[in-house]
């Protein structure tokens, strides 16, 4: 998922007896797996929550065209350009759906993204890493957008319905997304002892960030309890993470790349892989605005809104006059 | 006839690595999408260009290694597709004049003697059809916005109105196509290329520059300064790595 760390009203979750007659109303829809739409009651918190969990996960898709956008004039070949220019321009046409599933909730697009460029809304950790090798763009799609998959294919039954039917739409172009970076992936993996190498540098640099992506421990996440009871939030952190390492390894190993974790091993009886957490602090520090990228990828947004605004006003201008001359 | 393909497959080549630069940093995210589209459409057709011209030269090359292995004297693409974005405004008037240009082009070549050419022109077209809405939108919108998008557009005409006149100049080698019946001369396209850009250019409330000098050399191999580092950057894995396949 595109979205971590999606603060929620900070209180416990109440017990249906402690619930005003609407809200346990509400709550009991919920419980019935309705779906809510944008004309029904909703507690405020809910309403708030789920704003900062859509525009994050919009802002996510928006700056996320940002280090893929790094390769797309150094694509090796026509092909993989026309695969990664599509790619981008999904990520922002989800981005524009996202906005929009936002804006039912009484917010506006201009708002939101105004608190992104002002540094005040967040957006996905991953976003702040370099792509530093053409491997990265097999990496990204095959385990960016495959972690982003576990999380959004569980919020295709989140509450919210304006939201899950746009997590339906993107689920399936993001299963595209994975599979071309797999392919990527398989001929570098494949390829000339370079290529190896650059396959394996990717790895080892995205694999930690693509675990972080799943937000922090179930313990350490303040925020999870009620989202969970809304169904804003389907799946805790850690079965999302788990569900991935569980998935990814036996690819990693199939592509002959060294697994990054040492200490990776499958749990023979539970099914499960046991694996090493990411360094907490450096996601942290990531959130913060530390990471490598944070100031150079606010930097290209806030450039391109503000070197762009003669080209919004002159369209605005050139309606008014229309409508004018229409009246 | 590889030459003349190289004309037309280098134009879309260069135009649509110059739209592919915007990804992620254009005005809007509606026009991250169409720009997206439109090179999209421009890979696409280069593709199809210079797939036919590898075909036709008969030395292995395909459509990969034209693009990707040529040197600057090698491309035979119009000056205007290279010159670098700019603003955006800068960008949408770049792609206007060529969308004039190349629609009519390709309406053109629907008609070549060459069926393998009239056929590529027949999809290209129905694209191009596209673009050249969607400019013609813009510049009419921009040039009668406010005085600031006037002015950008207005200045973005005159910066580029140099690099106009090379798609109009005849050479040998459009004699010999002509003469084949492969394509017109490029001169025969002038008069409706005007008509349409001033019927636009009234409704924008823009002024066509009165110089009729041009400048000349793309399409003979003689580039600006721009496409090699363009070249560069686009060629970099290729070059640096000439034995993987990707």
């Amino acid at each position: 998922m595109y979205a971590q760390e999606v603060k929620s009203t900070g209180k416990g979750v109440k017990a249906l007896e402690e619930m005003s007659a609407e809200e346990r109303a509400f709550q009991e829809r919920i419980d019935a797996g309705e779906k809510i739409e944008p004309k029904d009651w909703m507690p405020d918190g809910y309403r708030k929550t789920l704003v900062r969990q859509i525009s994050q996960h919009g802002h996510s898709e928006v700056v996320g065209q940002l280090p893929e956008g790094n390769w797309i004039t150094r694509a090796p070949t026509l092909e993989r350009k026309s695969i990664l220019l599509a790619k981008v321009q999904d990520e922002a046409g989800h981005g524009l759906y996202l906005y929009s599933a936002a804006e039912t909730l009484g917010v506006s697009r201009a708002d939101l993204i105004d608190d992104l460029l002002a540094g005040r809304a967040k957006y996905s950790s991953i976003f702040n890493y370099p792509t530093l090798n053409w491997a990265d763009m097999g990496a990204v799609g095959w385990l960016v957008d495959g972690a982003a998959i576990v999380n959004q294919v569980a919020l295709q039954r989140t509450s919210y319905g304006p939201y899950s039917r746009a997590m339906v739409r993107i689920c399936k172009e993001e299963s595209f997304h994975a599979r071309q970076g797999y392919d990527i992936m398989m001929k570098m993996a494949g390829g000339t002892a370079a290529q190896k190498q650059m396959a394996q540098d990717a790895l080892d640099r995205l694999w930690w960030p693509a675990l972080m992506m799943f937000g922090p421990p179930d313990a350490d996440s303040v925020h999870s309890a009620q989202s969970m009871a809304w169904k804003i939030k389907v799946m805790t952190n850690d079965e999302g993470r788990q569900k991935f390492v569980d998935q990814t390894i036996p690819q990693i190993e199939y592509l002959g790349l060294e697994v990054p974790d040492q200490d990776a091993v499958l749990d023979a009886e539970s099914g499960h892989y046991r694996f090493t957490d990411p360094d907490w602090r450096e996601f942290f520090e990531v959130l913060k605005g530390n990471g490598p990228c944070n100031v150079d990828r606010l930097r290209a947004r806030n450039m391109a809104h503000d070197e762009g605004a003669w080209f919004r006003e002159g369209l605005m201008a050139h309606a008014k006059k229309q409508q004018i001359a229409a009246e | 006839m590889f030459e003349f393909l190289l004309r037309m497959g280098d134009n879309t080549l260069v135009l649509g690595h110059r739209v592919s630069e915007w990804c992620g940093h254009s005005p809007v995210l509606e026009e991250d999408i169409a720009l997206a589209n439109i090179a999209l459409d421009m890979i696409g057709q280069t593709r199809l260009w210079l797939g036919l011209a590898g075909e036709v030269e008969g030395q292995g090359r395909d459509a990969d290694a034209l693009a990707f292995r040529r040197d600057v004297w090698d491309f035979r693409n119009l000056l205007i597709v290279e010159r670098p974005n700019r603003d955006y405004g800068h960008t949408l008037m770049r792609q206007f004049l060529f969308d004039l240009w190349h629609h009519e082009r390709l309406a053109d070549l629907c008609l070549s003697s060459d069926d393998r050419v009239a056929g590529i022109a027949a999809k290209c077209v129905k694209e191009a059809d596209y673009h050249l809405e969607r400019s013609i939108d813009l510049v009419v919108r921009l040039g009668d916005g406010t005085a600031e998008s006037h002015a950008k557009m207005q200045a973005a005409l005159e910066a580029l109105w140099p690099y106009v006149g090379e798609m109009f100049v005849d050479d040998g080698l459009d004699v010999e196509m002509a003469e084949q019946g492969i394509a017109p001369l490029p001169s025969s396209q002038r008069a409706r290329f005007d008509a349409a850009l001033d019927r636009a250019l009234a409704r924008a409330t823009l002024i066509r520059p009165e110089s009729d000098f041009a400048q000349k050399g793309g399409r003979s191999g003689t580039h600006t300064e721009d496409l090699g580092h363009m070249l560069a950057t686009m060629q970099f894995l290729q070059r640096a790595y000439p034995d993987a396949r990707w």
